[in-house]
């Protein structure tokens, strides 16, 4: 852990003083992050709830206050596709999407990782089809867990311009070169207007420089990307990307640090809240951690000793970071919310409890399936999964089969 | 509040100089003989691609009309996995793999990257030429191409069409010629061959209005490097659709690829033309053409075409190649004043 000095706070608090506030959007926030970053191609394709940002930065190309080249294409295939090849010649690049874009890219997905391609591609969270859906859940995002992206979730719309900035920083390191999703939840986050404190364009001009890749599609030293590798090769690049997200977990702290520097804003991979002396955790990701936190307060209120655990790096996961937050407590709620149908558990209790599996002693860990499709979830519900949970602790029972908060069953 | 001033009426526009059609500048082709073809070699020799190959030829042939740095995108394809298994590569240029379909929109991202940061002194001024088989332009791909037409980017694209998924081992495509045998259109009681037309590509990238548009085949490597050469200097997007034929898929022996090309022209079955800004110009006239069974004749694909109860469809082929080359005759004569008129 990074022990901050009195000095360090001082100076970070004074930072953020200087800072405008702006009153954005979550959309706005990234798009406003992607306009300052120097990003060289912007390819994009409208969807809801993500339509905002690409509609912004149209507007800063007519208006001439981004140099990037901005791409009209005709579809998301082909917005990743001119990541792609923009980023293979060595450009910055930038694009965002939702649902089913995401998963009508999901092939280039996993070229882009493979060509190891540093996109940043801000994701607004929305459900996937049939039936349509336009709202907020994670069914698109987890459904391309495995496309060897990197992956965030932003909470509010603060952290979506914060996460979008450092994301180039991550994704862009040489020894990473992974491309990175910046997640922000579908209407909750992508279309609630807050507060944002924004940074200079000078200052965020020192953070990203333009981009200076060292491996790319140059006359002068000509070279192959994309070649075929069979059995005896193919592995070995499946595995050296694995090497990347292990690369990228070892960074991450430098790369909050730096960030705290020049913003005045400290992250960290997750974000404990009152888990010190807690008996149970509630652990969520993006917006709903927020609702999360009241629960928490909520719960204290009530002298029961509850704390929350907000998993902002999702990919790479961080391990030994959720094993050190949850190491002490007796209960955990996992709040998920996608669908893994069939499965055993949905996709963040499983990781959650192959993280514990580890630890001398596991605490009693239930799987919640909530807002599928944007419903809503109230603190009283989260609550009430934490005591529920707690309860189960009480009776030493290890697990129970997954449960669903606020859905009408049968 | 002011009185406001009825503003002076705008000047008369001096008269308008009567429209005549500018006369289309003459177009010096950059090679004439065989001599001034460059001996470097970009492509090859260690391409795993078959004996006869009619890709090989093209990708060879086309390296050859480079003007500078260029930067090739290929699309999933032959000429792609029998010219790239790694660590091996045939390639002397910088030249990409993505994916099967997209290879228009990756080359619309390069290039405009290339744009900017060529204003910024980042990069060096390179073309960018697109690769791709009739699967992976003509059908799949056929979105990220018209995408990539329509928004204009200075971008050359080849279609290298040999006429079916040779690939994955012999599979019809939106470009399989009527009749044709393939694996997915088999021959029997019930059907013979291919029971559709082939897509009419070089249309449609007509249609998106783009500056340059050409078929050619590797039978005439004059006319085929000169165009791929003319469609890299063309500012904006460039379209050429050229017939490599393939040995093992058209069963036929592999001395006979560059024979078969040409018969293809000479019967009338692929017409070689071009469309510069609209005008259409046909290449290579075919005064004393040959019946289509001439060059049907020479693949085993079409082998039951020539047989008598599939005289029919023998008549049909012919009649539908003869109403093409009519379709075009009349698109040149529509356009090119310097059209011959019989």
């Amino acid at each position: 852990m990074t022990l901050v000095t009195e000095a360090e706070r001082k100076e970070e608090a004074r930072k953020r003083m200087e800072q405008k506030v702006l009153g954005l959007r979550g959309d706005d926030a990234v798009a406003y992050a992607a306009r300052q970053a120097n990003v060289d191609v912007i390819s994009a394709y409208p969807i809801t709830p993500q339509t905002i940002i690409v509609e912004e930065l149209s507007r800063f190309a007519a208006n001439g206050w981004i140099k990037a080249k901005y791409i009209n294409v005709e579809s998301e295939h082909s917005a990743m596709s001119g990541c792609i090849g923009a980023a293979l010649v060595g450009a910055r690049t930038f694009t965002a999407t939702a649902s089913q874009g995401l998963a009508y890219m999901h092939e280039a997905l996993y070229a882009a990782s493979g060509m190891r391609c540093p996109t940043v591609m801000a994701v607004a969270c929305r459900a996937l089809s049939a039936p349509l859906n336009i709202h907020g859940d994670h069914s698109d995002v987890l459904g391309s867990r495995d496309s060897g992206w990197m992956q965030v979730f932003c909470e509010n719309a603060q952290e979506s311009y914060d996460l979008t900035l450092a994301a180039f920083k991550l994704a862009e390191d040489e020894k990473v070169l992974t491309p990175i999703m910046v997640n922000l939840d579908g209407f909750i986050t992508s279309h609630c207007l807050e507060r944002v404190n924004v940074l200079p364009d000078e200052v965020v001009n020192q953070y990203l420089p333009p981009r200076n890749a060292k491996l790319k599609l140059d006359p002068d030293k000509p070279v192959t990307f994309g070649a075929m590798a069979l059995p005896d090769y193919y592995f070995e690049f499946k595995r050296q990307q694995e090497g990347a997200m292990t690369e990228a977990y070892r960074l991450t702290p430098k790369i909050w640090r730096e960030y705290a520097i020049i913003s005045g804003r400290r992250y960290a991979n997750v974000r404990p809240y009152k888990l010190n002396d807690a008996e149970v955790a509630i652990v969520s990701m993006g917006s709903t951690s927020g609702t999360a936190r009241y629960a928490v307060d909520e719960l204290r209120n009530r002298k029961v000793r509850a704390g929350s655990l907000n998993i902002r790096l999702f990919r790479p996961w961080p391990g030994p970071d959720v094993a050190r937050a949850l190491k002490k407590v007796k209960a955990v709620a996992v709040l998920d919310k996608a669908m893994s149908f069939g499965a055993p558990a949905t996709t963040l209790f499983e990781d959650i409890a192959t993280t514990l599996y580890a630890l001398p002693k596991q605490p009693t860990l239930v799987n919640y399936v909530y807002g599928l499709g944007g419903r809503d979830v109230t603190i009283a519900q989260i609550s009430k999964a934490a005591e529920d949970v707690l309860k189960l602790a009480r009776q030493r029972k290890k697990t129970v089969p997954t449960r669903y908060l606020g859905v009408r069953d049968q | 509040m002011t009185t406001e001033q009825t503003p002076p009426p705008p000047p008369t526009p001096p008269p308008a100089p009567t429209p005549t059609a500018p006369a289309p500048k003459p177009y010096t082709p950059f090679l004439t003989k065989l001599a001034d073809l460059p001996l470097e070699e970009k492509f090859g020799p260690g391409h795993r691609l078959c004996s006869g190959c009619g890709p090989a030829i093209t990708m060879r042939m086309m390296t050859k009309a480079f003007r500078g740095p260029t930067i090739i995108f290929n699309a999933t394809s032959c000429v792609e996995v029998s010219s790239s298994p790694f660590p091996y590569t045939a390639w002397g240029v910088p030249w990409a793999h993505v994916l099967f379909q997209n290879t228009a929109a990756c080359a619309s991202g390069a290039v405009e990257a290339i744009n900017k940061m060529c204003e910024e002194g980042r990069a060096k001024k390179s073309d960018v030429v697109v690769v791709g088989g009739d699967g992976g332009i003509v059908d799949i791909g056929i979105a990220a191409l018209s995408g990539a037409l329509e928004r204009g980017h200075d971008l050359c694209i080849i279609c290298y069409d040999n006429n079916a998924y040779q690939n994955t081992g012999i599979q019809r495509s939106g470009a399989t010629p009527l009749g044709a045998w393939t694996t997915t259109s088999e021959v029997g009681e019930k059907q013979q061959g291919k029971t559709e037309w082939q897509k009419d590509i070089l249309g449609i990238a007509i249609a998106h209005n783009i500056p340059y548009a050409a078929s050619a085949t590797i039978a005439d490597w004059r006319d085929f490097i000169n165009k791929v050469r003319r469609a890299i200097e063309v500012e904006g997007p460039a379209f050429l659709h050229v017939l490599a034929p393939c040995q093992l898929g058209w069963r036929y022996d592999p001395s006979q690829t560059i024979q078969i090309a040409r018969l293809a022209v000479d019967t009338k079955f692929f017409p070689v033309y071009e469309c510069v800004d609209g005008v259409y110009t046909i290449n290579r006239r075919v005064p004393s053409p040959k019946p289509v069974v001439e060059y049907l004749k020479t693949q085993g694909r079409f082998r039951h075409v020539l047989e008598e109860k599939n005289k029919w469809l023998l008549e049909k082929i012919q009649q539908g190649v003869d109403k093409n080359w009519q379709r075009i005759v009349n698109l040149e004569r529509a356009t090119n004043p310097a059209a011959p008129k019989t």
